[in-house]
Formats: structure tokens, C-alpha cells, sequence
């Protein structure tokens, strides 16, 4: 039976139209993946059947859910509905919760606003609907202030708020996307046995397209806030009838080609040597706890055009030990050598020659320039690192070279960075880095905000410039596709540690240690899922 | 990505800037002109009563004392029978110039002080912020009174005392912004890219303060206005016959009865050009940001 009908929904902001002639339905029980790249409407689509587009967005068309329409209603009626027949989960764990407020009275909260009943008997269903979330009493008491939990633990109590009044709608925004694989999994299931027991009908928005495979029973694809194609999971990613939808997931399971020509060199230019990196622990009310040790002696060699990965999820010291690499950081035993010296070297002079083999790009497309600067001084800040920097007529012939080679226009280099897309931008970045014609290049996951299609062209691009140039490359990510498609070797890291390490393939295929298999198996993967869904429709054949 | 998320993070990349102010950039625009306009106004009146008053400042002329505002005295006379009128005029080049000196100090070396604290932490960092501490804990306006007290009255040991206490609020308010900045990826990329502290600081943490400091010293411009007058008005700020805001005000009070324009004058000249201030101060933040153009 329809729970819930959208039909021919337009929206619009300003003059901008953010959504185009929309309809969709639900039925109880069934999960609808909404899946789409940034800007595609996919937000857009949850925040209107919930009621929460901004004020200045102008609706029109049918929200019909369970024979209530939504469109047109006022506020009051909308805020009777939210939280008692529409619940809602949100990307962000670590903001969704107010931290002041306990767990226990953060989901009892939405009973007392909507059942007038007392304050003992709502506390008693949020500790029955905390349970039924996976935070038992034992361990979880209601009295627990959300700072001291995980990503994952967050998202659990969000969706305890969200399911408390057994809704018959619930709506889950990118819920996975700040967490780490195996918590993804973890809520991935435990939404699913949600939506089994409650017959609650789910509508899961994500970028993820492994992810809809794997858990949606329909699909729903947008792009520029229309949908471009909608049904059966198996029929629209085994057979996708339109070109942007085919598009779509070559992208996701794009592998760059490399050139046959490549050689891996047999020195090592970067050495890392038994690095200890600790962090005074928290000060406590009588004196010092023990330090908290983010680096355990990790060593690790990387050789001259190679290109490796080092994975491991939030916390495990991967970020810590790129930043001691890239001698932002001090550690506190061990040595690191950049082409067999010591690194950060002494005397200025050497410091900088090797500072110029050395280049890193960041994660963050929209942090990792200053706003103030156009691309061309930014591109220049690197000029820094030469002996006898390059004039101005030289340096501009630098810059517009090195943009070229990057794929951007000469003229880009008069333009602020805010004037750029998330692509262009990791493409500058990319540029910065280039300038000093480093050996080494570190990337922190440079390619984990973006969109698929546009991660796909700077894999492309990173591939090139690897074969072309010999520059090596050290990927730190969470990303084990990125990983898989670009990397020769790869290093597991967890709890300050490598655990694994092997060529790429190897370890992908055999991997060793119980970490290593949980991480690969927890991966939402497109031919899998697609692979499982076949095997259960023969079944119930 | 969401949709929300991305607009989000390019608007709100910075945090002293707001999604709210680029969607209404006309009424922001507005209100920096109305600051202008009557900013512009009081210190045009200091510059023109350099050449040019409407009677002699210090003419005594008992004979039209205490008469009320006419086209002969727009502003009226005092008790000496001197213009008010001219009197607000040569005043305002006092509060222009005390308060201009007073910030001018505490910008220059506050904000300086307070990127040292933020780019070396650490023993220096904490030596600097625990002085500030020391400062901010006596009440300003008694540690200025106790300066002039000391040193005696006058305009240069009003600024001074002005002065040394906007040291502090900028020192903290810099230090403040200069933390959070120091996380950004764009200033590792700066270490990566070899540069010291200090070069960091001037060149990337400096330029995206300036927002933040020219609201703050538009602030504090106001609020060194309204100290100078204080001062003047418990007599330790500029000496007579210098006119100053503040002793007309304190002269005028026990006249207020029967002549109520001494006191609204100097009033409205104070309020005028801390208002005007204030709305500079807002509007300048807005135009300094280079993303807001794209708005425009």
C-alpha cells in the first residue's frame, strides 16, 4: 500500500527552481535510495516532505503521506507530524545531538512534545527504544551526555529520537557519510531491521550508489533537481536506460589506465623510521593520565614514482602520522628521511630543498586556500621554497604552465578560489603542490569530498601526472576504492599501528589480518550487492 | 555532499561572516552609508572649526547669555554667553582626536601582541594573555581617572589611559581569531610550504582578521568616545578653554532645567558619531571580503 505519494512537486528559492516536476512513492516497509552528485535536489527532496525548506522556498504539487496532505499545511499541523508520523536522521552525528542535554532526555524529549505523558513513563520508552538501537542499558545509560560517545554511537541515539513514536515515515539524510565503513555498515543493518520490524517505510539519501545497492529495495536517481530515472535496484544499475545514469556508475567503478612504461624506483625517497608521536593526555583534576600515543613505531618506505596507500578509519592515527611526515609535527622518537636526510634538516638551506621534494593536498576543497589570495599568489606561496625565487615574468610563466598541465586556463590564475567548483579547486591544490617539481606528493584524502564523476577525472589526473612526471604518491584515506584503483602498494593502519601491508592487489584479494578482512567486507561494493540481489530474487523465484 | 552542506560550507567558510548578510547586501549597504553620512558630518565640522567657527570659541558675552536655539545661535549660548554652536564644533576635534590616538595605540599594539600569543603559544602566549588578564581586571575608567589623577589632566594623558586599556580587547579579540585560523588546511599548506610563524601570521592570518579588527576598532572608536567624555565630564580629560563634549555636558547639568539645549547638543553630538561608528564598522566588514563580490 502507497505511504507515501509525491506528485509533480516543483520548488523553488528565489528564482532559482531547486526542484523540477517531482513524484515518487513509498510504500510502508520499503526502503527508496535517493541517490544524486551535490546540488542534484536529493536534500532538497527530504527537507520538502519533512516540512523544512527555508522560508523563501516557494512550493507547489502533492506531498501526500498516508492520506494527510503535506503540501500547503500550515507549520503546526507539520510540527505535529515531524517526530510523531515523519522521523528524521541527519548527516552530521556530532552536531545532530545538543550536548548539553542527556541521551535519556534528548530521545524522551520528542514523546513528552507529542504524547502528553509524564516525564518517568517517556524515559522508560527512550530506555526501550536506546535498547532497541543497540545501546543497552548496561553500557548506555540515559543519563550519558552525547561527547563521550562515537560517530556511531551519535547517529544510533539520532535514530532512537527519530524512530521513539514508531513513525510511519522515516527519512535518512546521507546518515552514513561521516562515518567510518564498519559503523556505516553497523546503522546500514540496523536501519534495515528497522524498517522490518516497524513496517516503516524509509527514504535513505545518499551520494553512495554502493550504498542504495546494497540496502534499497527502489531507487530513485536525480541530477539538477528533477529525476532522471526510478525503480527496481537491479533494473536501473544492471540495465540503466538513461546515459547519465550509465555515466554515473562507470564513474563509480572507474580505474584509471597506467602507462606500461612506468618503473618503480629500488631507492626509497621518503623513510620513515619507528615514529612515536604521543599527545599529553588531558589534564585531570589531580595531575596527568597516561599520553595518549596517536603514532605507535610505525615505519614505512616509500620509492621513487610509486604510488601508495595508507587506509585506516577515524582515530587511527593516519592523519597524525602524515602531518609528523610532512614535519608540521615533532615526534617524539623515531626519524623521518626524505632522499636518506634527515627531515626537518637543521639548516634552512637544506630544509627547503628538501621541503620542495616534499608537497602535500589537503581534504578539504573549500579550506585549503586562503580566500583572500588568487590562485596565482597561492600558486606562488611555493615560489617560497626556491633558493632564488622566479621573477615576476617567470613566475607567471610558471604558474600558467603548471595550470595547463592540471587541466585549468592560464587565465583562472587572476580568480579567487570561491569562484571555482569542488573539482577545480583539488585541481589547483594539485597545481600548488606540482610547483616546486616535488618528488613525493602526499594526499590527505584529496579526493573524499567530491562527487564520483568529478573524483574520477582527478584519479585520472593523478595518474597522469604520476606516469608523466615519476612523482610518487602517498594516499592517506578512508577510501578503499581510491585506494584499490590508483595504488601499487598498501598499508592498513589501525590503532597507531600498520597492521598489514602488501601490494595493492594482494592485499585485496588475500588479505591477512582480521582487520583487514572486517574493513574489506564492511565496504559497501556495487558488484556485490548487485551480485546478492540476483542470487535472492532467483530464490524467491 | 549535500546540497545544503555545500552552500553551506562556502558561505560560512569563515566564521565572521554570515549567510544572512550576503542575502540583504542593499540594507547592509544602507546602513553603511547612513554611518558615513553622519560620521562624515562630525568630522567635517572638526576640520572646518580649524578655520572657521561661527563666533569666537572662548568670546565671552555675557550680555546674550543662555539664549535659546535661533538663527542668531542655531545651538543656542551657555552661561558665559559663548555659542554652543562653535563650542561642539572645535570639541569635536578633541573626541576625533583622542579617540582616533586611544585606538590607533591599542590596534597597534594589541593586535599585534595578540598574533605573537596566537602563532608561539606556550610561555610567551600565556605571559602575554595573563598580562592582558591583569589589565582587564581593573575597571577601566577608575584606572584612567587614577592615571590622570597621578599624572594629572589633560588630553595627551586621557589618550594615554584610553589607549592602554585597548590594548587588551584587541590583544584577545586577535588572539581569538588567530587560533581558530591556525587549524585551517590553507595555513599548513603555508608551513608545507616553508614559511615561518611570523610570515604566516602577517601574510595569511592578518589579512583574514581585518574584518574582525576593523569592526572591533569601529567599536572601540565608539567607546573611546564615550570614555573621553567621561573623563571630560569628571574634569580630567582636555582642559578649559579647550571645549570638550564631555564638560559641556557636566556644566550644562545644572542648568538643565531652564536651558535644556546645553545638555541636548553635546548629547547628540556623542550619540551621532558613536552610531555613526558603530554602522561603519558593520558595513566595512562586509566590503572587506573579497567573497562578497560575488553577491554584488
Amino acid at each position: 500500500m502507497t505511504l507515501l505519494a509525491i506528485n509533480d512537486l516543483d520548488v523553488s528559492i528565489g528564482a532559482t527552481r531547486v526542484l523540477d516536476g517531482l513524484s515518487l512513492s513509498l510504500d510502508a516497509g520499503e526502503i527508496l535510495g535517493v541517490v544524486g552528485e551535490s546540488g542534484s535536489g536529493k536534500t532538497m527532496t527530504a527537507l520538502a516532505i519533512a516540512g523544512l525548506l527555508p522560508a523563501r522556498a516557494r512550493l507547489s504539487g502533492d506531498i501526500v503521506l498516508d492520506g494527510v496532505q503535506l503540501s500547503g499545511a500550515s507549520q503546526e499541523e507539520l510540527c505535529k507530524l515531524r517526530g510523531r508520523d515523519i522521523g528524521i536522521v541527519f548527516q552530521e552525528p556530532m552536531t545532530a545531538l545538543n550536548p548539553v542535554m542527556t541521551i535519556g532526555s534528548q530521545v524522551a524529549e520528542t514523546v513528552r512534545i507529542h504524547r502528553g505523558v509524564t516525564r518517568r513513563e517517556a524515559m522508560q520508552l527512550a530506555r526501550e527504544t536506546l535498547d532497541r538501537v543497540g545501546l543497552p542499558a548496561a553500557n548506555f545509560s540515559l543519563n550519558r551526555y552525547p561527547h563521550n560517545l562515537s560517530g556511531g554511537q551519535r547517529q544510533r541515539v539520532a535514530i532512537a529520537i527519530a524512530i521513539v513514536l514508531k513513525p510511519k515515515l522515516l527519512i535518512a539524510d546521507e546518515p552514513t557519510t561521516a562515518l567510518d565503513v564498519t559503523t556505516q555498515a553497523a546503522i546500514l543493518t540496523l536501519l534495515e531491521r528497522l524498517v522490518d520490524e516497524d513496517g516503516v517505510g524509509l527514504i535513505l539519501v545518499t551520494h553512495d550508489l554502493a550504498v542504495v545497492a546494497q540496502t534499497a529495495d527502489r531507487t530513485v536517481v536525480m541530477k539538477d533537481g528533477a529525476i532522471v530515472e526510478q525503480g527496481n535496484i537491479a533494473a536501473v544499475f544492471r540495465n540503466p536506460g538513461n546515459s547519465y545514469v550509465k555515466k554515473l556508475l562507470q564513474n563509480v567503478t572507474h580505474v584509471p589506465t597506467r602507462s606500461p612504461s612506468r618503473k618503480i624506483g629500488d631507492t626509497p625517497v621518503l623513510e620513515v623510521k619507528n615514529v612515536v608521536r604521543e599527545y599529553p593526555a588531558p589534564r585531570h583534576l589531580f595531575g596527568k593520565g597516561k599520553p595518549v600515543r596517536a603514532v605507535n613505531d610505525v615505519s614505512l618506505q616509500l620509492f621513487a614514482n610509486e604510488n601508495v596507500g595508507l587506509v585506516g578509519e577515524s582515530g587511527c592515527g593516519k592523519s597524525t602520522l602524515l602531518r609528523t611526515i610532512l614535519g608540521l609535527e615533532q615526534p617524539q622518537s623515531g626519524e623521518i628521511r626524505v632522499f636518506g636526510k634527515r627531515f626537518p634538516a637543521d639548516q634552512a638551506e637544506e630544509m627547503r630543498a628538501l621541503r620542495r621534494q616534499i608537497q602535500v593536498v589537503f581534504q578539504d576543497p573549500f579550506g585549503t586556500f586562503d580566500p583572500r589570495w588568487r590562485v596565482s599568489q597561492l600558486i606562488a606561496e611555493n615560489f617560497h621554497l626556491f633558493d632564488s625565487p622566479p621573477g615576476m615574468a617567470e613566475g607567471r610563466r610558471k604558474i600558467d604552465e603548471i595550470l595547463e598541465r592540471v587541466g585549468m586556463k592560464s587565465s583562472d590564475a587572476d580568480r579567487y578560489p570561491h569562484e571555482f567548483s569542488g573539482g577545480q579547486r583539488q585541481r589547483i591544490a594539485i597545481a600548488r603542490a606540482l610547483v616546486t617539481e616535488p618528488a613525493i606528493i602526499a594526499l590527505d584524502e584529496a579526493v573524499s569530498a567530491l562527487d564520483v564523476s568529478i573524483k574520477a577525472r582527478i584519479l585520472d589526473l593523478l595518474t597522469e601526472l604520476s606516469d608523466r612526471l615519476g612523482v610518487a604518491y602517498l594516499f592517506v584515506t578512508h577510501d578503499l576504492s581510491v585506494v584499490r584503483s590508483i595504488t601499487d602498494r598498501v598499508l592498513v593502519m589501525k590503532d597507531g599501528a600498520i597492521v598489514e601491508e602488501g601490494p595493492t592487489a594482494d592485499v585485496f584479494s588475500n588479505p591477512e589480518h582480521r582487520y583487514t578482512k572486517q574493513l574489506l567486507s564492511a565496504v559497501p561494493n556495487l558488484d556485490r550487492a548487485l551480485a546478492n540481489r540476483l542470487v535472492v530474487s532467483s530464490q524467491n523465484d | 555532499m549535500t546540497n545544503l552542506e555545500a552552500t553551506n560550507r562556502q558561505s560560512g567558510g569563515d566564521p565572521h561572516n554570515s549567510t544572512a548578510v550576503a542575502a540583504q547586501p542593499n540594507k547592509m549597504a544602507i546602513g553603511f552609508r547612513i554611518g558615513l553620512f553622519l560620521a562624515a558630518t562630525v568630522v567635517a565640522a572638526a576640520l572646518i572649526s580649524f578655520v572657521w567657527t561661527p563666533y569666537e570659541v572662548a568670546a565671552i558675552d555675557i550680555a546674550s547669555k543662555l539664549l535659546p536655539p535661533s538663527v542668531v545661535h542655531p545651538f543656542g549660548t551657555d552661561h558665559f554667553g559663548r555659542d554652543v554652536l562653535s563650542m561642539i564644533m572645535v570639541g569635536a576635534q578633541n573626541s576625533l582626536a583622542v579617540a582616533l590616538v586611544a585606538v590607533g595605540i591599542g590596534a597597534g599594539i594589541g593586535a599585534p601582541l595578540g598574533l605573537l600569543a596566537a602563532a608561539r603559544g606556550g610561555l610567551p602566549g600565556e605571559a602575554i594573555m595573563r598580562t592582558n588578564d591583569v589589565i582587564f581586571a581593573f575597571p577601566s575608567l577608575l584606572m584612567a581617572v587614577m592615571i590622570t589623577a597621578v599624572y594629572g589632566p589633560g588630553a595627551i594623558n586621557a589618550i594615554i589611559a584610553i589607549g592602554l586599556f585597548n590594548i587588551p580587547v584587541f590583544a584577545r579579540v586577535t588572539r581569538g581569531a588567530a587560533l581558530s585560523l591556525w587549524t585551517r588546511e590553507y595555513i599548513l599548506a603555508a608551513r608545507v610550504a616553508g614559511k615561518s610563524s611570523m610570515l604566516i601570521s602577517v601574510q595569511h592570518i592578518l589579512p583574514n582578521l581585518m574584518g574582525l579588527l576593523v569592526v572591533q576598532i569601529a567599536i572601540q572608536f565608539a567607546l573611546a568616545v564615550v570614555a573621553e567624555a567621561g573623563l571630560s565630564y569628571l574634569g580630567l580629560g582636555a582642559q578649559p578653554p579647550m571645549p570638550s563634549w564631555g564638560r559641556m555636558l557636566s556644566e550644562a547639568q545644572t542648568m538643565i532645567g531652564f536651558a535644556p539645549w546645553l545638555a541636548i547638543f553635546p548629547g547628540l553630538a556623542i550619540m551621532i558619531l558613536v552610531f555613526g561608528f558603530g554602522l561603519i564598522g558593520d558595513g566595512l566588514n562586509d566590503r572587506l571580503d573579497p567573497r562578497m563580490k560575488r553577491v554584488r
